[in-house]
């Protein structure tokens, strides 16, 4: 496919639930996830980003994040990787369930950023 | 003026023991206007950097910054792991080709900035890193610059970060990440023997 979808969370259990959540939506789609720090407590690595940057299948990953250090970590991995990764400013849950929809569908970029605008809070 | 490695790395070495003597301090702080744990995050954090220097002894300047930042950003988990981790990844960078202690300490300010999205003036870690570049630059830096930075970073609103949230509120409280940096500066002046 060519995009996949990252979420980075300072909770494992929002990272988690929010795959599942948008997997209904976009069973196709490579969704990978970091949720919480290294030793599984809230707070946000960016070991565990690297990770799932590198196991996401899309050619293009489209990020979404929740809290300050998760942004600020993404944003690290963004600095530091070759991989073309988009990140959004968005409402966590519906910005990456209407991501995952349009890109299930192979909606091109154009039209996913559209759909993201209006969805933006930070 | 450049730090030796020796001096530099006395200077990582007493914020370490600051940071660890000082944990409940921070936390307290963080626990006023944040979410109370910039103590304990900051104390993962130095106890990686003792970790890493032990298990190889930084060979210069540069690898000496790099082995700090990586140490705060893979075991911080807060804001302050990319925030302090991109400070000493990008004077690493600088110190390659210019290790001047002023033009890493400005350099570390800019990353902050740049990282936090920030600047001067929203009550963060920025209130104290700015007035210590400036203060280096003209060759003023001594004690009563950090505690000036601290007076006023304490009765700022913030605008940035978690305690942005609390408005007014924040008023009258000292930021955390302000006061870690203030260590950081303490422990730079006990090394030039300021």
């Amino acid at each position: 496919m060519k995009y996949g979808i990252l979420i980075v969370s300072h909770s494992k259990d929002i990272a988690i639930g929010v795959k599942k959540l948008i997997e209904q939506a976009a069973p196709k789609l490579s969704i990978t996830t970091a949720g919480g720090t290294d030793d599984g407590e809230i707070g946000s690595s960016l070991e565990k980003i690297q990770t799932a940057v590198e196991k996401n299948s899309g050619d293009e990953i489209l990020a979404f994040y929740d809290l300050g250090s998760s942004k600020m970590n993404l944003e690290m991995m963004i600095e530091m990787t070759d991989k073309k990764i988009h990140k959004y400013d968005v409402a966590l849950v519906e910005g990456a369930y209407a991501a995952a929809t349009l890109a299930e569908i192979e909606s091109p970029l154009e039209t996913i950023e559209k759909t993201l605008e209006p969805l933006k809070i930070k | 003026m450049e730090l030796s490695l020796a001096d530099t790395k006395k200077w990582i070495e007493l914020f370490v023991q600051k940071v660890e003597s000082e944990k409940s301090q921070l936390n307290e702080l963080d626990t006023a206007i944040g979410d109370g744990d910039h103590g304990t995050n900051m104390d993962r954090g130095m106890k990686a950097i003792t970790d890493a220097f032990s298990k190889k002894e930084p060979e210069d300047i540069v690898s000496l910054h790099k082995t700090v930042a990586f140490a705060l950003i893979q075991k911080v988990g807060g804001a302050s792991g990319p925030l302090y981790g991109t400070a000493f990844l990008d004077m690493s960078k600088k110190a390659k080709d210019d290790a001047d202690l002023t033009t890493l300490i400005q350099t570390g300010l800019a990353g902050l900035k740049r990282r936090g999205q920030s600047d001067v003036g929203m009550k963060t870690m920025i209130d104290v890193w700015e007035p210590v570049a400036n203060a280096l630059k003209a060759d003023e830096f001594n004690q009563s610059v950090i505690d000036e930075a601290l007076t006023s970073n304490k009765a700022l609103v913030a605008t940035k970060g978690r305690a942005s949230y609390l408005e007014e509120k924040s008023k009258g409280h000292l930021d955390p990440g302000a006061q870690s940096s203030a260590y950081l500066f303490e422990a730079l002046l006990t090394v030039l023997g300021a």
